[in-house]
């Protein structure tokens, strides 16, 4: 996990990190949004690297959730909230009118804060999903249900109660059966908004080794309110506060000798 | 600095800190005596400076245990982090520095009344006061988180190697011009290289406060005295 970092880190005052070398799977280009006048992100720049974990960090109502929300236009669900600037997947602007949104968030996934299963059996919570993008045979279907729950890491808890409701499962349980639904129309981004925020140690745990499992295969970003994890978790950290990306860096860099006191500050617990 | 939100975490530094200082000014005043010890040949105030060790070594076992304790307590990021690392590396260092002065103390005590050529111990006085100097500097550069002072007295422990180097010519001219000289000298010789010691964990000090407070290492490379030694006497050639 040690290729991102280039011999000599060359800080550009864009606050962009080092690692260059790895390509960009989402760039986020002077980012303003709106929830109706008030201004909740402000001229926000960052990439986020192929393959790789990066995590937002910041006080309550610093804007990292909102641009998690920007980056697969979930607030298109919500009148009065706008976003002007540019993301670009793939080099292509998703704020862009007309771009077909259902494909947006088939390719960009995401994981929220409190599990949220659907009211029917375990099984059905992750063909749901693929069935509404594709058309596949039975016997597929269970092949992707099971490689999904296996890439979860819930499949032995599981496998033997698949009719079971998905709101039987433990909180932990939970939120790996919405992150086994997630992964199972294959996107190439996950979004994570404090997905451990209600779990317990172990559960915790079971995340991050979950996590550190995608990594490679997916560009992740996850909002996280335990500066632990994302130090456990993530390659990058970006420290925003009141709207604004304050640093973005290596996460090695952030955690031991950030650049901007600010990120010093809330990161040692002396803030406010 | 600002303080932290949790007032029980600013007060676990302080400690550290503290106990930091109180260890400095043991180790400073252990390695004035025990020069002042051998140059006297004070029996009494030898056998003080190895007492003040036990001191020492008890008050690095605290740094580390409540170092070790605020960590897991605080899970230390950034600053606070590097401060408590620091606090670890300088404790080990200072009571290194404390080892070294007991040895000095040590070997003045079997010394004792064999103590011949008194011109001998000069070169020896003169190193140890350019190590004095080092380590109180380096320690008012950690108690300041002073960088430059700290990367003035990593520059400065060349001439203390220089010195070594003098001393080392010097006691070997004594020892060459009367056979008799020998134990004497060779303890001394001892002595000389405990001394450059000291200047070293100095260095090591100064390289952690430049970290603790930049949060980058100086280069691996400082400025060094001459190292090689010319082991024939001056005035002999070799053939």
């Amino acid at each position: 996990m040690n290729e991102a970092v280039s011999p000599n880190p060359v800080q550009s005052p864009l606050h962009e990190p080092a690692g260059g070398a790895v390509a960009e799977k989402i760039a986020v280009r002077g980012l303003n949004f709106f929830y109706g006048q008030t201004r909740a992100l402000k001229d926000v720049t960052l990439s986020l690297r192929t393959g790789k974990v990066t995590s937002f960090i910041g006080p309550s109502g610093c804007g990292k959730s909102t641009l998690l929300r920007v980056l697969n236009r979930m607030y298109d669900l919500y009148p009065g909230q706008h976003a002007e600037g540019e993301v670009l997947l793939d080099g292509e602007n998703i704020l862009a009118p007309g771009l077909d949104l259902n494909l947006l968030r088939a390719r960009v996934g995401m994981v929220f804060q409190k599990p949220t299963p659907f009211p029917m059996s375990i099984y059905d919570n992750i063909a749901f999903g693929i069935r509404l993008y594709e058309k596949v045979a039975k016997s597929e279907l269970d092949g992707r249900v099971e490689s999904a729950l296996r890439r979860s890491a819930l499949w032995t808890e599981v496998k033997d109660k698949l009719n079971a409701s998905g709101l039987s499962l433990s909180g932990g349980q939970q939120q790996r059966l919405c992150i086994a639904r997630t992964v199972a129309i294959s996107p190439e981004v996950i979004l994570f908004d404090e997905p451990c925020s209600a779990l317990d140690p172990i559960a915790t745990a079971k995340i991050e080794e979950l996590i550190d499992e995608l990594t490679d295969d997916y560009t992740i970003a996850i909002v996280t309110h335990s500066m632990q994890q994302a130090a456990r978790v993530s390659q990058f950290t970006a420290f925003m506060y009141l709207g604004e990306m304050i640093e973005f860096d290596e996460t090695n860099k952030v955690f031991t000798s950030p650049r901007d006191k600010r990120t010093q500050d809330y990161i040692t617990g002396r803030f406010g | 600095m600002v303080d932290h939100i949790v007032r029980s975490y600013d007060k676990d530094l302080d400690t550290l800190e503290r106990r930091i200082a109180e260890m400095g000014g043991i180790a400073e005043k252990m390695v004035i005596e025990a020069m002042d010890a051998l140059s006297q040949a004070d029996v009494a105030l030898a056998n003080q400076v190895v007492a003040s060790d036990a001191r020492l070594d008890a008050l690095q076992r605290e740094i580390e245990e409540q170092a070790i304790l605020t960590i897991a307590r605080r899970q230390p990021m950034a600053i606070d982090l590097r401060e408590i690392v620091g606090a670890i590396r300088v404790a080990g260092d200072l009571e290194r520095v404390g080892d070294l002065a007991k040895n000095i103390s040590k070997r003045s005590l079997k010394i004792g009344l064999e103590a011949r050529v008194p011109r001998a111990i000069v070169g020896l006085r003169h190193m140890n006061d350019v190590a004095t100097e080092l380590m109180k500097d380096v320690l008012d550069a950690y108690a300041q988180r002073d960088v430059e002072r700290a990367r003035a007295v990593w520059e400065r422990d060349a001439e203390l190697d220089a010195l070594e180097d003098s001393v080392f010519r010097d006691l070997l001219t004594h020892m060459m011009e009367d056979p008799r000289n020998i134990s004497f000298c060779t303890h001394l010789l001892f002595c000389s290289k405990n001394v450059e010691r000291i200047g070293d964990h100095a260095t090591n000090i100064a390289e952690t406060v430049f970290y603790l407070v930049t949060g980058e290492t100086l280069p691996a490379e400082r400025p060094k005295g001459r190292q090689d030694y010319d082991i024939t006497a001056p005035g002999i050639v070799n053939s």
